[in-house]
């Protein structure tokens, strides 16, 4: 984090505009910081290619923070020091002196003058926290002067706020009591520090269990981690419930059947799971929850239909994402899918192509499972799970003499699992109804 | 060589769209960053506009599209400080494309600056106006009267800007709450002094403000 004034102490990273592997020349600008009032434009110390960002964005970091680290190896005489730090002593983009972080040490405060007020030098700067310091403030009610700031010149930072709360939350002595206020109407778990509710929703630590005599460990890979970490907190945020439907595919085998040949000379490839995301892809718009995302107290309803494709690497998985299906016509979709699955087990999708799924099919059925009861996705409201095609023995309406009659069809189990908080069960059964009507009766100019 | 250039450069751009106002904004700071213009300024008014800046909660809108549609206010997020803002006929907004290099490279003494000028102005209107340690900008009694959002662009140049209200209809700040303070009143020159002003001489008050924060002698290190 470059020193970008005197008494500035931290910033914000607000958006990479270069992600890791991209190339960067010199001067060119890497990303963009926030402080209080100011956005800016971070250039880069040196041409070379990211390869690693040490701070997300959104989080806020002292200055003298190393934000990420370029390559420049091949891109310039700097052969003892292969990797430069966007530390950036500044905005001008002028050469670091050193490839080692050196932090900042910023001087000391001499900014009175500037300041046309009656407090003292230090009130002034204690007060002059970051926005998000003085949110956190006004929303727990807090006197920032009351709070001991560890920060540059004794500014109180968002870690020591948080500590604050944390430690000054009064608790209840007596269950009892608490319940009893609680009957009472007083809002006893108002002032909840919403830093807990941060790392509930955004940090996942494993528990750890002895290791036997002749276990083999391993650590898990990038993939198995972030799965791992995706799937622990996709639960912990999203109430599921999963609702079912057994669909057939008759109508679906006769328009395959009909169109092999001419498939075939497009050089087309139409699974069953392109008929489903066809169908879903036109379904969405008229059932807008299933395709959001709470966030905070609103809903985010999608204007995109973005379809997330599980797609199973054996060992691990990957969700690459058909963008805006709902504009591509049943082969577009076809293809598409099977280009990103080609792709996800070769390891050469795009990062974009694994970003912004708005809803997601699983298709475990391929494996023969006859249902499941997949995990919504984190930041989407459903997922939509396949189970096995397969024939089986059931009893139809034979038209012309109206009797029952027991027939062999091809069926398989949808499973929706669904986000609570969003989707009610009527709705999920409405939209599975709809699904299956569309693929029971699927038009032959898809 | 001598000191630095601290000549500059005003386009007045009377009421201008805010789209348009950006796009000028972001090929101003390409040319200046190149070195083909010296700074510029830009002095304006934009039409009814809310903007959000980086750090804008949606929640700071206090109306929904349908309703901002129908009052004829435009929506817009910028890469800019600061949080949400509204811009209207009546509102004199100053965008200053300054190259900060080499001796001004400070964003807070730019901040300070710019509250300078503003205060200024406001004094040479005989109000007194004051920075106020809850935020970035310059109050009265009444409130907010000028407000601060700025964009450093790579290579220390800057854009966006002041925006001061001078007769604009405050009504309008109640669509939002101004940068996210909320219980905190906005004021307008007009409001201040109980009678009309003109555009004109607050913006040659501006212009003198400008001149002497930025660019009189003493200034230059």
């Amino acid at each position: 984090m470059p020193q970008m004034g005197e008494s500035i102490a931290e910033g914000t990273v607000s958006q990479w505009l270069k992600q890791i592997g991209d190339t960067v020349e010199r001067d060119e600008p890497i990303l963009e910081i926030s402080t209080d009032k100011v956005d800016a434009e971070i250039p880069a110390p040196s041409a070379g290619i990211v390869v690693e960002v040490l701070v997300m964005e959104g989080e806020t970091v002292e200055v003298g923070t190393i934000l990420a680290l370029i390559d420049s190896e091949g891109t310039g005489p700097v052969e003892s020091k292969p990797e430069d730090t966007v530390e950036a002593d500044d905005l001008d983009g002028n050469e670091q002196a050193s490839g080692l972080p050196g932090v900042v040490e910023a001087p000391s405060l001499e900014v009175t003058q500037h300041l046309a007020t009656n407090q003292s030098v230090e009130e002034r700067l204690r007060m002059r926290s970051t926005p998000v310091v003085r949110k956190i403030a006004a929303e727990h009610g807090i006197d920032l002067a009351d709070v001991l700031g560890t920060g540059h010149a004794g500014r109180v930072t968002k870690q020591d706020i948080v500590t604050f709360i944390a430690s000054s939350k009064v608790v209840p002595e007596d269950p009892l009591e608490k319940t009893v206020s609680n009957a009472v109407g007083e809002a006893v778990v108002r002032s909840e520090p919403s830093s807990l509710w941060a790392s509930f929703y955004k940090e996942v630590q494993h528990p750890e269990y002895p290791v036997r005599s002749g276990d083999h460990v391993q650590s898990m890979d990038k993939i198995r981690q972030l799965t791992a970490e995706h799937m622990v907190l996709a639960k912990r945020v999203a109430p599921h419930v999963h609702s079912f439907i057994e669909i057939d595919f008759s109508a679906v085998d006769r328009i395959r059947n009909a169109s092999r040949s001419r498939w075939e000379a497009q050089n087309a490839k139409v699974t069953y799971t392109a008929f489903v995301a066809w169908a879903v892809s036109r379904l969405l718009s008229d059932f807008p929850m299933v395709n959001s995302a709470v966030s905070g107290n609103n809903v985010i309803y999608r204007s995109n239909v973005n379809l997330g494709m599980a797609v199973d690497l054996n060992p691990g998985l990957i969700v690459p994402v058909v963008h805006d299906a709902d504009h591509l016509g049943l082969i577009g979709i076809g293809n598409k899918i099977i280009d990103l699955a080609g792709r996800a087990r070769s390891r050469k999708l795009m990062p974009a192509e694994i970003q912004g799924a708005t809803f997601t099919i699983t298709n475990p059925g391929v494996l023969g499972t006859m249902v499941g009861l997949p995990v919504i996705p984190k930041g989407t409201s459903a997922i939509l799970g396949l189970g096995a095609i397969e024939k089986r023995v059931v009893v139809v309406n034979d038209e012309q003499t109206d009797a029952d009659m027991v027939a062999i069809r091809k069926r398989s189990i949808f499973s929706l699992g669904y986000d609570h908080r969003i989707v009610d069960g009527a709705d999920a059964a409405r939209f599975l109804s709809a699904l299956k009507e569309m693929l029971e009766s699927f038009p032959e100019d898809a | 060589m001598n000191s630095p250039c601290r000549c500059f450069e005003v386009r007045d751009l009377g009421l201008i769209e805010y789209q348009e106002a950006l796009d000028l904004q972001v090929s101003l700071v390409q040319q200046r960053r190149e070195g083909t213009i010296p700074d510029t300024i830009l002095v304006l008014e934009h039409p009814h506009v809310i903007t959000l800046g980086s750090s804008s909660n949606v929640k700071h809108v206090l109306l929904d599209d349908f309703t901002l549609k129908n009052r004829g206010i435009q929506l817009f997020k910028v890469g800019r400080g600061g949080d949400v803002t509204y811009h209207g006929p009546g509102q004199l907004v100053v965008y200053p494309i300054i190259d900060l290099k080499p001796d001004r490279k400070d964003l807070h003494q730019y901040l300070r600056d710019l509250e300078s000028v503003l205060i200024q102005v406001a004094t040479s209107f005989g109000i007194k106006a004051s920075r106020d340690p809850s935020g970035t900008g310059v109050f009265t009694g009444f409130g907010k009267l000028g407000a601060i959002g700025v964009r450093i662009s790579s290579g220390w140049i800057t854009s966006h800007g002041i925006a001061l209200n001078v007769s604009t209809d405050l009504d309008f700040f109640q669509t939002i709450i101004p940068c996210g303070i909320p219980n905190r009143g906005v004021s307008s020159l007009e409001r201040e002094l109980g009678h009309d002003i003109s555009m004109s001489s607050v913006k040659e008050c501006m212009m003198q403000a400008l001149e002497e924060v930025f660019y009189s002698e003493n200034n230059v290190v």
